[in-house]
């Protein structure tokens, strides 16, 4: 699966994609293949602040749980209800599922997250 | 592919979920050949095997197989087993594969006492293939001579599997029909591929151990290093019906004995989750704010598709119905004891 230009990327494996000062937080592809099938996602409450590589929710699939981490400091202002029923569909659609929609603190916090080509080469190197 | 007690052994190969409704559903097949097998043989065979054995051997005929429990003196698990009686003096009991060095060195020490019965590590001769769901039988028929109808649970044939001499077991730890082939190790990968093959038209699929693992904990089969181990008794297992009492004496019986007459101060339950979430391995049980139990294994299963797990509890805490408190990585989820296995098949 290709990783598409116009997110950012930790090297915790979360995505970001931002507009104005909010940014839509999701995890990898390359996250979601290790996790496998994603059964739950617990996620943070709306108005909570976080700061950058805070875990604000976990992700569990049936073999095992791991922590979502802030990819930046900001406070929750949504989350993604579809993923109370459908979980599945971060395994399905990695980079379109969303799961927090964060206000960002700093709105230029995304720079100092990797671009796609980044990425890609951390992840080939592991 | 993950280490696993010495083997590099697939966790899935399609996704645990899909393994898991495929082995419910049509069929899936498992390379489980780091299993041990260690054979008992000689004149006294089944007196070794009655002291080793919480089971009562006897009870075996030749071309059957039970469930026991490789017993300490406290009355724990030195390991579970399979007991196979291949003959009327020769027995093979099959055990983990962590296990396998420890249950030998054990048996081997135990067996000397009876004397006239050898014990010997055959693990490296056999390679086991499970194929394990509802069309594993039509999946498995055209490969064999054997008339699989006429093997019974828990009964074993001998024949020819893909041209491979073989033991064919009707036995598996899924909760689900199947049978288990033990075969050389130099023809394991020709069986695989003919099972792949003959399977193809019951979408037949190959599974790892993470289906292995939610397979056979909705069916509530222990496992060992989770479930049972030297620590807990055969009885808090809830596997007393793997003691056959009336066979007089074994391994771990005064103790096992006095447990049952005076009751044990815990038990292995099943649970489900109430709350939204999933309770796994190590996590704690409590009561009054202090922990009182311990989650032994625990996962949302693909087919229930629900948050099930079993845990030691104190036996005011045992009955079906009661609620739980779960430490679920810092915030108090609610669980409910139910009744074991999650699941069971309808019909062999």
């Amino acid at each position: 699966m290709a990783y598409p230009g116009d997110l950012k990327y930790t090297k915790d494996h979360e995505w970001m994609r931002v507009s104005g000062d909010v940014a839509e937080v999701g995890i990898t592809d390359y996250a979601q293949e290790q996790l496998g099938d994603v059964v739950f996602v617990e996620l943070p409450d709306v108005g909570r602040k976080v700061n950058a590589g805070e875990a604000f929710g976990s992700i569990e699939s049936v073999k095992a749980v791991s922590e979502l981490f802030a990819p930046a400091a900001g406070e929750v202002v949504e989350v993604n209800p579809a993923l109370k029923d459908h979980p599945e569909t971060v395994n399905s659609k990695p980079h379109e599922t969303w799961m927090v929609r964060l206000r960002l603190s700093d709105s230029n916090a995304a720079g100092s997250l990797l671009d796609s080509a980044a990425y890609e080469k951390l992840i080939s190197a592991s | 592919m993950v280490p696993y007690a010495g083997w590099d052994m697939p966790v899935e190969y399609s996704g645990i979920s899909n393994e898991h409704l495929a082995v419910r559903t049509r069929a899936g097949v498992f390379d489980v050949s780091h299993m041990g097998e260690i054979e008992i043989a000689g004149k006294n065979a089944l007196a070794a095997v009655q002291l080793i054995s919480s089971n009562d051997a006897a009870l075996l005929q030749t071309g059957q197989a039970q469930y026991a429990a490789l017993t300490t003196p406290d009355g724990t698990f030195v390991d579970d087993m399979l007991v196979y009686r291949m003959a009327p003096s020769h027995f093979m009991v099959v055990v983990n594969a962590a296990n396998t060095a420890k249950a030998f060195a054990w048996i081997s020490e135990q067996v000397k006492t009876v004397g006239d019965v050898a014990a010997i590590d055959s693990s490296n001769r056999y390679a086991l293939i499970a194929v394990q769901g509802p069309a594993a039988r039509e999946v498995l028929q055209p490969l064999t001579g054997v008339e699989l109808a006429d093997i019974g649970y828990y009964r074993f044939g001998y024949g020819e599997v893909a041209a491979a001499r073989a033991t064919i077991s009707r036995t598996g730890y899924t909760g689900e029909d199947g049978f288990e082939i033990f075969v050389p190790p130099n023809v394991a990968d020709r069986v695989w591929q003919a099972v792949l093959d003959s399977g193809r038209s019951a979408d037949l699929i190959p599974c790892g151990l993470g289906a292995r693992d939610t397979l056979r904990l909705e069916a509530a089969m222990r496992l060992y290093g989770n479930d049972i181990d030297e620590t807990t008794t055969v009885l808090e297992a809830g596997l007393g019906w793997t003691i056959g009492w009336k066979k007089g004496n074994f391994i771990g019986h005064d103790r096992l004995l006095e447990q049952k007459e005076r009751g044990t101060s815990r038990k292995l339950a099943g649970f489900e989750m109430i709350d939204r979430a999933i309770a796994r391995q190590g996590y704690a049980v409590m009561s009054g704010g202090r922990q009182v139990g311990v989650v032994t294994s625990g996962t949302q299963t693909p087919f229930l598709k629900k948050a099930i797990g079993m845990a030691y509890v104190p036996t005011e805490l045992h009955a079906v119905g009661t609620e739980i408190d779960i430490d679920v990585r810092g915030r108090v989820s609610k669980a409910r004891i139910v009744r074991l296995p999650f699941y069971s098949r309808t019909g062999v």
